[in-house]
């Protein structure tokens, strides 16, 4: 399954012109709010019908403005899950969820709805009412209610903005799952870099109604140039890594690109993919390598690139078939003389472990 | 309690009132959707119009009611020519006199209901395969109900006492067009009704209570059923 938008649109005092494609797995459609990340969604809906556009999902034409081709949003057979849930507030959660599943081309099988209420944890609020909900059990519901009809994309429109963290955790995981599980391609709208390195595959950067950047979320987050055209602080390394052993000291080592990472104890099986994060802040340099240090990993590396502003510098690390990204001061920078292409040793303060990492 | 002549009155108090809120309920509604939906030029106009009936002077809407449905009106002369349909001096024509009274009430009702709707949940429908019939049948009726119950009971209540627009365009026949409102006039002009005057101004008075209770009652009750 691929995507392929392209829409141009005036609205009074900002020109939307966005062009990208889509792939399987999680595309992050992320910038500031008013980039205009919103509109791309509607029309992609067909609740906003742009002047021009191009939108195929699938192979199926739902927009074409050139040839007069605009399927009506209803037929789309696109979820939306909106940032404030919009639950039917006169029906149950139970009929919220049939709603779309009713209406659907080809309903999907009575085990597939039970699958879904399992999966979102919504068995026991099936009888009770949308007043009755918390704010993230809502935002459950409302994605329950997107999913089960049987949608070709899944649309989510910062779903987590209007909830507290804890909230958030509260759903994080089951977003996570969805990813995993449910096979949908899904276009994932948010302004929080937080989320999209956590949830996304690929990146698609707005900004002022315009594409700045797009790629996938292992490049791009360790990409200096992308931080530069984006406008978005680089953030650090997201990787891939897979559980290589559970060591007798009760941590896990971790296999990635460049190397092998060391964290606490995972309750996962050896050879489970996970995602990790590594940011710039976590990372110290060093010239030579460091010894009675408390930290668990020092990965040699070479710098590929460094990009200097007034307040810090950030320095692309190769580690092995990976990158890495450290923020360091102008003041190290020049006292440590690092220059593209020197080898040294990047002392890695903490790792944040992503993927799959839920039910421990 | 009440003479034969009293209780048929109330009853025909009932029935005008029951037939005027029953006919002019579809049409309140329509024209509220409509409103809700449409936007073109002169759309505050229109909407003064179906709230004209309001602070028109009843005699007024009696006397044009005469001139279009009379049985020499325009209106009136082919209605009975051809569906053989007679409101003048008919208590079918205290019914349309009501419904067109009282026509406000239900419009105004309905309409802040429409409005008061969150039009995101029609965008969630509409993503959630949902035509505009459906969305309409399954969406905004049902949470507009409150609005539409509330509105016809008000209605009601108020149609219960038209005097000035029922009197003009269909006279004061006993048993045909003479309502409560009617009686109690008729009881005060004729020496000595002062007593009958009185008991059917009480029962009027219950009545018009009991219909604004009953509306509050049931937009609560409602409103809570759709679980606002």
């Amino acid at each position: 399954m691929s995507a392929e938008v392209s829409l141009r649109h005036a609205f009074p005092g900002f020109v939307l012109e966005a062009q990208f494609r889509m792939d399987e797995g999680v595309t992050a459609l992320f910038g500031p709010s008013g980039a205009g990340k919103t509109s791309v969604a509607h029309a992609i809906a067909g609740l906003l019908k742009p002047r021009e556009g191009r939108i195929v999902i699938a192979g199926r034409t739902i927009l074409d403005t050139g040839a007069g081709i605009s399927i009506p949003a209803h037929a789309r057979r696109i979820g939306y899950v909106f940032q404030d849930a919009r639950l039917f507030p006169h029906m149950s959660v139970e009929n919220n969820l049939r709603f779309g599943w009713r209406r659907a081309e080809e309903p999907a099988a009575v085990e597939h709805f039970s699958h879904i209420v399992e999966l979102l944890g919504l068995a026991h609020l099936l009888s009770r009412k949308p007043a009755k909900l918390s704010g993230g059990e809502k935002g459950r519901v409302a994605l329950g209610r997107a999913l089960l009809a049987s949608p070709g994309l899944l649309l989510l429109d910062e779903p987590l903005a209007a909830l507290d963290a804890a909230r958030k955790s509260e759903i994080l995981p089951y977003l996570e799952r969805l990813r995993d599980e449910a096979r949908v391609p899904m276009l994932y709208v948010s302004h929080s870099l937080d989320e999209v390195t956590r949830l996304a595959d690929f990146v698609v950067v707005m900004r002022e109604g315009r594409i700045a950047a797009s790629g996938p979320v292992f490049d791009l987050m360790s990409d200096l140039e992308f931080a530069r055209a984006s406008g978005v602080e680089a953030h650090g390394a997201v990787l891939e890594a897979n559980i290589k052993e559970h060591r007798a000291d009760g941590l896990s080592a971790l296999a990635f690109a460049g190397g092998d990472l060391i964290v606490s104890r995972i309750a996962k099986p050896p050879g489970t993919r996970l995602r990790v994060r590594i940011r710039a802040e976590d990372i110290m340099l060093a010239l030579e390598e460091p010894r009675a240090i408390s930290a668990n990993n020092v990965i040699p590396a070479t710098i590929a690139a460094i990009r200097e502003t007034a307040a810090h510098a950030d320095v692309q690390l190769a580690a092995g078939d990976a990158k890495l990204v450290a923020r360091i001061t102008p003041a190290s920078l020049k006292r440590l003389a690092l220059a593209p292409g020197m080898q040294l040793f990047a002392i890695v303060k903490s790792v944040t472990v992503d993927r799959n990492t839920q039910g421990e | 309690m009440l003479t034969p002549d009293e209780a048929g009155a109330l009853l025909l108090s009932l029935r005008v009132s029951l037939v005027a809120i029953a006919c002019a309920l579809p049409f309140a509604l329509a024209a509220a959707v409509w409103l809700s939906h449409a936007r073109f030029p002169g759309k505050t106009l229109i909407e003064g119009a179906f709230t004209l009936p309001l602070v028109l002077p009843p005699v007024v809407m009696g006397y044009l009611l005469l001139l279009a449905f009379g049985t020499r009106g325009p209106l009136g002369a082919w209605l009975l020519a051809h569906l053989g349909l007679r409101f003048a001096f008919d208590w079918k024509g205290a019914a349309l006199a009501s419904a067109i009274i009282t026509f406000p009430f239900q419009f105004r009702a309905i309409r802040l209901a429409l409005e008061a709707m969150d039009g995101g949940l029609a965008e969630a429908a509409e993503t959630l395969g949902a035509r505009a019939a459906d969305r309409f049948m399954n969406l905004t009726l049902p949470l507009a109900l409150p609005g539409i119950v509330a509105g016809a009971i008000t209605a009601f209540a108020a149609s219960l006492g038209e005097f000035g627009a029922i009197i003009t365009f269909v006279s004061n026949i006993p048993g045909e067009t003479r309502t409560l409102p009617l009686a109690i006039f008729n009881a005060l002009q004729t020496p000595g009704g002062e007593a009958e005057a009185a008991r059917l101004s009480a029962l009027s008075i219950a009545l018009a209570l009991i219909g604004v209770a009953l509306a509050a009652l049931a937009q609560r009750r409602i409103t809570r059923l759709i679980g606002r």
